[in-house]
C-alpha cells in the first residue's frame, strides 16, 4: 500500500475505492449547469474550473448546486467514458447521491478538514468509502 | 434499514426484477443518509428525457420495462427536451428525437404519465400537509415542503422512477421533523411585486446558503406571493442554494409564528434583504453590448395567469425583427390558454410557445445558440438565468415588463 501524506475523514461515503488526481474547486457544482455532458468540460462562462476536463479525476466541491439532472447525467457521462472517478463534497443534496449510486461513483459527504489545507489539485489521493478517509498519496510534482 | 416483510419480499424478488433493484437502489440512498425505515408514497413524479439520460439512460428504460416493470403508485413525468410540433423547426437533432419519442413509449409501457410539466403542483396534484410524495424536479420538491407542507427529498430521475416502482422512499431528510425546523431568518424589507423579484430574493438567499438542509425563514413580507411567486421563489431557492424547504411566517402551513417555524432552535443567524439588495440583482448583470434577439419565459413552466399576462402585455406589440421569444408551458395550460385565446395573442405578436418542455433542457440547445447567433439571454426567471449556462448563454434577470420590452426592441438596458 502507498504511503499515505495526508488523510481527511468524511462524514457519509458510498462506492468502491479509487485512486486518482485531485482536481479542488472553491465553487459549488451541478452537472446541468457547469458541465458540457458531451465533452466533459466545465463549459459554464467564469466557473472556477471553466475548461477543465473532469474524466477520471478526483473533483473536490464545497456544495452541491440545484438541478435534478445527475440522477441520469451521471451514468450518462460514465457511459461516454468521461465520468471523474469520484466526487467529494462538502455539503451534496440527494440528487448527487442518487445519481452516484445509480452510476456506481463513489461519493463523500462532510469532511473533517478543508481539502484545500491537505490537498492540492494535482496531488494524487485515494478515496476509501468504506474506512470514509480521503488519503493524499502523493503530490504533484512542482 | 428496517425493512418490512413486503419490503423483504421485494428484496428477494418476489416482486419481479424492477422492483428488486429499485428497492436496492433506495436501499443505499438510504444507508448513505441513514434512513431507518422506509415511507409509503401514493404519488411520484420523475424526470425522465433524452437529453438528459442519453443512450445509456435509454437502453435501462428498454430492459427495465422488458422486464415487466409496472409502476405501482402515481407517477408524472417532468418537463422534457422536445416540443414534436417545434423540434424541426428549432433545429433539434431529428435522430434524438426519434429515442425521445421511444423514451416516452417505454415509460407510457411502465404505467409512468407522461404529463410532460415542471408545475405538477399547479396542474397535477396538490398533496396535503404531512403527506410523503417522492417528486423530481428541485422546483416541485420546495414547492411541495414550503407550500403544501407535504414531505419530499429531491428525487432524481432513477430514484423517482424506483419510488413509483416500490411505492415507498427512505426516510430521511424533509421526510423527518427535525430537519423541516427553519435554520436562519431572513427579514424582509423589499418590496418584491414581479415574479423576477422573488427570484431575485431566492438568488440572494440561496447563493449565500449553499446547503440542502438550509432552510430559510422568510419573516416581513408584506404581501403574500401568489401561487405563481412561490413558484418564482422556490425554484430560485433550490437552483442556487440546493434548497428543498422555506417557511414563510403567517404564510406557509408550518411556520404561524418565526418560533413555530424554527421549532425551539435558536436561530444561528439573521439577515436582511433590503430593497437595495434586491435592485442591485439587476444592476449586477453584464449586458455586452446591450443587443439581446433572445427573450425567453419559463423554468418553470408558465401558469394560465401567467399566460394571460404575457398576453396583455404583448397585445399590439410584434417581437423585433431578427429575436426570438420563448414560452414555454404544460399541455394542460396551452390548451386552456388557446380556449381562452391567450396563446392566438401570443403568437400573433411572434411569441412562438412551446409545451411539455422546459427551455433550459431543450435538447441541442448549445448548437441551436451557436447556430442562432444568440448570446445575451433574458428572462424574468432567476432559475432560467442559472440554470442554463452550461451552454455558454450570457444570462440576464429582468422584471416581465422589461423582458417584453427587450422582446421589442432587441436591446436590453
Amino acid at each position: 500500500m502507498s504511503k499515505v501524506l495526508a488523510t481527511i475523514s468524511v462524514e457519509r461515503a458510498f462506492g468502491p475505492v479509487v485512486e486518482g488526481e485531485a482536481v479542488l474547486s472553491s465553487e459549488g457544482f451541478s452537472p446541468r449547469y457547469d458541465l458540457d455532458r458531451w465533452s466533459g468540460v466545465i463549459t459554464k462562462r467564469g466557473h472556477k474550473l471553466e475548461g477543465v476536463q473532469i474524466r477520471d479525476t478526483i473533483l473536490f466541491f464545497p456544495t452541491a448546486k440545484g438541478g435534478v439532472a445527475a440522477g441520469w447525467a451521471f451514468s450518462d457521462i460514465r457511459s461516454k467514458s468521461i465520468a471523474p472517478k469520484a466526487f467529494v463534497f462538502g455539503r451534496t443534496n440527494p440528487v448527487m447521491v442518487q445519481g452516484a449510486v445509480f452510476a456506481n461513483i463513489t461519493i463523500t459527504e462532510g469532511w473533517s478538514q478543508d481539502p484545500f489545507e491537505v490537498v492540492r489539485t494535482g496531488d494524487v489521493v485515494r478515496i476509501d468509502p468504506g474506512r470514509k478517509v480521503i488519503e493524499v498519496l502523493s503530490r504533484k510534482a512542482t | 434499514m428496517e425493512l418490512s416483510f413486503k419490503e423483504q419480499a421485494m428484496l428477494r424478488g418476489e416482486m419481479g426484477e424492477p422492483v428488486r433493484n429499485a428497492l436496492k437502489l433506495q436501499l443505499e440512498v438510504g444507508k448513505f443518509y441513514g434512513a431507518r425505515r422506509f415511507v409509503r408514497v401514493k404519488n411520484v413524479h420523475m424526470m425522465g428525457d433524452i437529453e438528459v439520460m442519453g443512450d445509456s439512460g435509454l437502453e435501462y428504460l428498454r430492459c427495465t420495462r422488458e422486464k415487466r416493470a409496472h409502476c405501482s403508485v402515481d407517477i408524472t413525468t417532468n418537463a422534457r427536451c422536445a416540443d414534436f410540433a417545434h423540434a424541426e423547426a428549432l433545429g433539434q437533432d431529428m435522430g434524438e428525437i426519434a429515442k425521445e419519442r421511444t423514451l416516452i413509449g417505454y415509460l407510457a409501457d411502465m404505467n409512468v404519465m407522461t404529463t410532460d410539466t415542471c408545475i405538477n403542483y399547479q396542474t397535477l396534484y396538490q398533496p396535503h400537509l404531512g403527506e410523503h410524495v417522492a417528486w423530481g424536479d428541485t422546483g416541485t420538491v420546495i414547492y411541495a415542503n414550503s407550500v403544501f407542507g407535504a414531505r419530499s427529498n429531491f428525487e432524481a430521475g432513477p430514484a423517482a422512477l424506483a419510488a413509483g416502482l416500490t411505492g415507498r422512499t427512505p426516510e430521511y431528510g424533509f421526510h423527518l421533523d427535525e430537519h423541516r425546523r427553519g435554520t436562519f431568518v431572513v427579514k424582509v424589507d423589499a418590496t418584491l411585486g414581479d415574479f423576477a423579484g422573488w427570484g431575485a430574493l431566492g438568488k440572494i438567499v440561496g447563493e449565500s446558503h449553499q446547503d440542502y438542509f438550509s432552510v430559510p425563514v422568510f419573516d416581513g413580507i408584506g404581501s403574500a406571493p401568489t401561487s405563481d411567486g412561490f413558484k418564482h421563489l422556490g425554484a430560485s431557492l433550490a437552483s442556487y442554494g440546493s434548497m428543498a424547504m422555506f417557511h414563510m411566517v403567517g404564510v406557509t402551513p408550518e411556520a404561524p409564528t418565526v418560533e413555530q417555524a424554527l421549532g425551539g432552535r435558536t436561530s444561528a443567524e439573521t439577515m436582511t434583504v433590503r430593497q437595495a439588495d434586491i435592485d442591485a440583482v439587476f444592476r449586477r448583470y453584464d449586458i455586452g453590448d446591450g443587443r439581446c434577439n433572445l427573450v425567453v419565459f419559463s423554468g418553470p413552466q408558465q401558469s394560465l395567469f401567467e399566460m394571460k399576462c404575457l398576453a396583455e402585455l404583448f397585445a399590439g406589440k410584434r417581437v423585433h425583427p431578427g429575436s426570438r421569444v420563448f414560452v414555454t408551458t404544460a399541455h394542460s395550460i396551452l390548451a386552456d390558454a388557446r380556449r381562452l385565446g391567450y396563446a392566438q395573442a401570443l403568437e400573433a405578436a411572434g411569441v412562438t410557445i412551446l409545451a411539455g418542455v422546459c427551455f433550459y433542457i431543450l435538447q441541442n440547445l448549445s448548437q441551436m445558440r451557436i447556430a442562432n447567433g444568440w448570446t445575451n439571454l433574458v428572462s424574468n426567471s432567476a432559475k432560467l438565468v442559472n440554470t442554463i449556462t452550461a451552454h455558454r448563454f450570457n444570462t440576464i434577470l429582468r422584471r416581465t415588463a422589461e423582458c417584453v420590452e427587450v422582446a421589442v426592441s432587441g436591446v436590453v438596458k
